[in-house]
């Protein structure tokens, strides 16, 4: 399987969730494991592109697919990714939790709707859970995800 | 039987399912299409949930199916959820085994012994259960062409969530979910006759028969 573009082999354990896989064999503590049952959001990844809850998918499910996950979207020595930046400037985060998986719902929400109405906007995060900000914010956050990626 | 996983994982990471075997059938090819057969739509084991709503075929022949896969859960879990996967785990407050039962379709199910077809009357038996065989695969589900005339309603506390109640109208058909063991066809003139629906924190019995007069007076309004 490919994590974040690099080539990685399948993990030993069958039963291993991908949420667990790319945290505990992988080092990749960006994707955070809340809930463990699909409600919360927060282990939100890209799978092939679009995402997916990574505690609801067996590590070795993964495999011949690409994995992207928060570590993923800028490296180190780059500039932050249009919906980082964004969460970044809106204030979009508190204790920030939730947020890597916020970023990964709306990275893929902006890929299904490069300019979102308010509903789409809402029901793209609607499955993600913050429990600081009170959502006000993070949408504002959105659409300014969706000026930083025009420029 | 592993397809999208998105009802089976939760319950396996709860250790309410122990499986001694998993199969995982999302390698296996020819099992993904969305096509067009004998008036209507098939929907085969492996099409997720996502690429049914976004599907122009299946909004152009059964656009109720296109308006229910919305209400499931979020797109981020309707990426990998299927609509197979909905039907077989029967769960009462869910959308699609309503959907499937209101417009009369069936699913095909696939074992060693060969195929068989199970009208939507006859795949639901109870709370997760249906008359699938342990060794049968639900390999598709069909749902009559169906453009005029149709509606989706329910009531739930927050977007995504399960519903508390929901009706289905497809033409003179009505289906209900969230308030028996499985989905029934009612009667719109009386459609709480018979139901004993259950109560718990979020909605009382009487709120949930409430909701079902409501809804249906608003589907036949539509």
């Amino acid at each position: 399987m490919k994590v974040n573009g690099a080539e990685h082999p399948a993990p030993a354990d069958p039963r291993r969730l991908l949420s667990d896989h790319l945290r505990h064999d992988l080092g990749l503590t960006g994707t955070h494991v809340g809930c463990e049952h699909g409600v919360c959001g927060c282990c939100t990844v890209l799978l092939d592109g679009a995402p997916i809850r990574s505690c609801l998918m067996l590590a070795v499910q993964a495999e011949g697919h690409e994995v992207t996950t928060v570590e993923g979207l800028a490296r180190d020595d780059e500039a932050l990714h249009p919906v980082q930046q964004a969460f970044h400037e809106c204030h979009a985060l508190q204790c920030g939790f939730c947020t890597p998986g916020f970023v990964m719902s709306v990275v893929g929400l902006l890929a299904q709707h490069s300019k979102p109405s308010a509903q789409e906007i809402d029901e793209g995060i609607a499955g993600n859970l913050c429990r600081c900000t009170g959502y006000a914010s993070i949408r504002r956050a959105v659409d300014r995800a969706v000026e930083l990626s025009k420029s | 039987m592993l397809a999208g996983g998105q009802s089976l994982v939760p319950l396996l990471n709860f250790r309410l399912a122990r499986p001694a075997q998993l199969v995982d059938i999302n390698r296996v090819e020819g099992l993904d299409r969305i096509y067009q057969r004998d008036g209507g739509i098939a929907v085969q084991a492996l099409a997720r949930q996502a690429e049914v709503e976004d599907s122009q075929l299946v909004s152009r022949l059964c656009p109720l199916l296109t308006a229910a896969t919305r209400l499931v859960a979020h797109r981020v879990i309707r990426n990998r959820g299927t609509v197979c996967g909905s039907l077989a785990h029967a769960d009462p407050a869910s959308e699609l085994p309503a959907v499937l039962l209101a417009l009369g379709g069936h699913v095909i199910a696939r074992s060693v012994r060969g195929e068989r077809l199970i009208a939507a009357e006859q795949l639901f038996k109870g709370v997760f259960e249906t008359t699938l065989a342990p060794d049968e695969l639900l390999v598709e589900a069909w749902f009559p062409e169906t453009v005029d005339s149709f509606a989706i309603l329910e009531e739930s506390r927050r977007h995504g969530d399960f519903a508390l109640a929901g009706v289905v109208r497809a033409g003179a058909n009505l289906a209900l979910f969230g308030v028996a063991p499985t989905p029934v066809l009612a009667d719109r003139q009386d459609p709480t006759a018979g139901l004993q629906p259950t109560g718990d924190l979020e909605a009382t019995p009487e709120f949930r028969l409430h909701l079902i007069r409501v809804l249906t007076e608003k589907a036949f309004a539509a």
